[in-house]
């Protein structure tokens, strides 16, 4: 760990609230303090980290990838990007990327996706839905709770002709984008375990989450 | 264009001080017709909705209804039912949500929708997914082309900032109060209604990421869905949320629906001339491996 401190420490300063390893291929959840700014570490490359976020306070409020599109005009989400829920509500900000581009409308993926995208055999493998089910239900939230998400680290372009799809990352080991919470947010994570696509460079491998609260706060 | 009306009742001679003047009063009204309104039985419906059917559905018509703008339907479909949208004077905007009749924690998954036939951009032969990789239905017909499945609906404060009102009961209703209303007359919460797609007015997607409103195709433009399973369909007809014009602007929808074994039949026997593609034909023997699993020999 105090290796990959050195290489990747948060990208907005502050008083380090929460510094955790998230494994691959597993979920992971904290619930970001208003003002505070979570830092997520691609530390190996190219993982896609499927994440949905949750007003704390009323989890009907959650994100919408939708909405941040509309309001942005933009698929891509980058720094300035406000992440809103369906109500319009501001849940979180980037306020630094150093990716570029990462997804908003290509979704978590499931098992049962899995057999249209890949084939039957693959229906057995371990899924994003999985990972926010059981990650999720220590929150109280269930399946009706999983609406859009936002695939961080994630390539998906749409070409002229509306062809889209999962293509090869942008991302690189130790790159990393930080999110800044407008209110107490829940942050609901998938550390994405596909095989079957680039998403994840067909490796899945860990992140590393930081929170830190910026000092005038502190 | 055709536009909903509300007539406002005066008393009749009778009066209505009275139970009897008030029942006399109130059934006066009975059978009067607006020009958006649901038509019941279906086969009562104005030549107009049913122009241009297949022979055969004009006997088995199950819904025709003209949906005002500004104002939201919902109805529980059955397997095999194809359904016709028209956007009459070309300046509807039908957003949609689709739940599985009886187990509605399956519901329509747009981001599925558009990533699994690796196609944003919904035309004829393109499949509506849920969120258990199956099929909820098939767009058959499309003669619009402009459709949306990126940017979702409009809510009460984007539509209060743009509008001055986005309340179910103001003059410029916003989606998402529309489709709640929907989904909860269906038992279904705002919670577990997921995100919606439109229909009628498109957006396009720049190379750098950013999103175009494409607008209508223009008067008259239909699409056709065929579903796949009993369904309940919320349904509102209000602004695109990227549409530009600073006023509330739309029109109305024609809908019409009747039973079409024999489409799904084809869709389901690979004789149909609607494909589905490689993505879509795996989810329709998803959901026939589903249908036939909890349905009784």
């Amino acid at each position: 760990m105090n290796a990959i401190a050195e290489i990747s420490p948060a990208l907005i300063e502050g008083k380090v609230v929460l510094d955790e390893l998230v494994e691959a291929r597993g979920p992971w959840s904290a619930v970001v303090a208003a003002g505070d700014v979570l830092t997520i570490v691609d530390l190996d490359g190219n993982q896609a980290v499927d994440c949905i976020l949750y007003a704390a306070h009323d989890t009907g409020t959650r994100y919408s990838a939708a909405m941040t599109i509309a309001s942005q005009g933009s698929i891509f989400l980058t720094t300035g990007s406000v992440l809103r829920s369906d109500s319009g509500q501001e849940l979180m900000t980037v306020v630094a990327d150093e990716v570029g581009i990462h997804d908003t409308i290509g979704g978590a993926c499931s098992q049962e996706s899995n057999t249209l995208r890949y084939g039957q055999h693959t229906h057995e493998q371990h899924a994003c839905v999985e990972n926010f089910l059981i990650e999720g239900a220590k929150w109280d939230l269930g399946k009706k709770d999983l609406v859009s998400n936002i695939n961080w680290f994630m390539n998906v372009p749409v070409d002229p002709d509306g062809a889209l799809g999962i293509v090869d990352g942008l991302s690189a080991p130790g790159k990393r984008v930080a999110l800044r919470a407008e209110v107490d947010t829940l942050v609901l994570v998938s550390n994405c375990p596909q095989i079957n696509n680039p998403c994840n460079g067909f490796n899945p491998t860990p992140v590393r989450m930081i929170v830190t609260r910026p000092e005038a706060r502190a | 264009m055709i536009a909903m009306t509300q007539t406002l009742e005066t008393r009749t001679p009778e009066g209505t001080a009275t139970t009897a003047g008030a029942k006399l009063h109130a059934r006066a009204q009975h059978g009067r017709t607006a020009e958006t309104m649901i038509h019941v039985p279906a086969s009562s419906a104005p030549a107009r909705l049913t122009k241009n059917l297949p022979a055969d559905a004009q006997d088995s018509l199950t819904w025709a209804e003209t949906l005002a703008f500004g104002r939201y339907t919902h109805m529980e479909l059955a397997r095999g039912t194809r359904l016709r949208l028209t956007d009459l004077d070309g300046d509807a905007c039908v957003h949609a949500v689709i739940l599985r009749s009886g187990a509605q924690h399956e519901r329509l998954n747009v981001a599925d929708t558009v990533k699994v036939p690796w196609q944003a951009y919904m035309t004829t032969g393109h499949p509506l997914l849920s969120d258990a990789g199956r099929l909820m239905a098939t767009v058959v017909a499309d003669s619009s082309g402009n459709h949306d499945a990126l940017t979702g609906t409009t809510n009460v404060a984007g539509n209060t900032a743009k509008y001055g009102s986005g309340s179910a009961h103001s003059p410029s209703p916003a989606g998402r109060e529309l489709l709640t209303l929907g989904g909860m007359k269906h038992g279904v919460s705002q919670r577990q209604l997921p995100p919606s797609l439109s229909f009628f007015k498109g957006v396009t997607v720049d190379p750098d990421g950013r999103i175009q409103f494409a607008g209508s195709a223009g008067a008259g433009a239909a699409v056709e869905l065929l579903l796949h399973m009993d369904s309940v369909l919320v349904l509102a007809n209000t602004a695109h949320p990227l549409d530009p014009r600073p006023e509330f602007t739309g029109s109305a929808v024609d809908i019409v629906a009747w039973r079409a074994p024999q489409d799904l039949a084809a869709l389901v026997d690979g004789t149909s001339t609607v494909d589905l593609g490689p993505e879509g034909r795996l989810a329709l023997h998803n959901t026939e491996l589903d249908y036939n699993a909890r349905t009784s020999a």
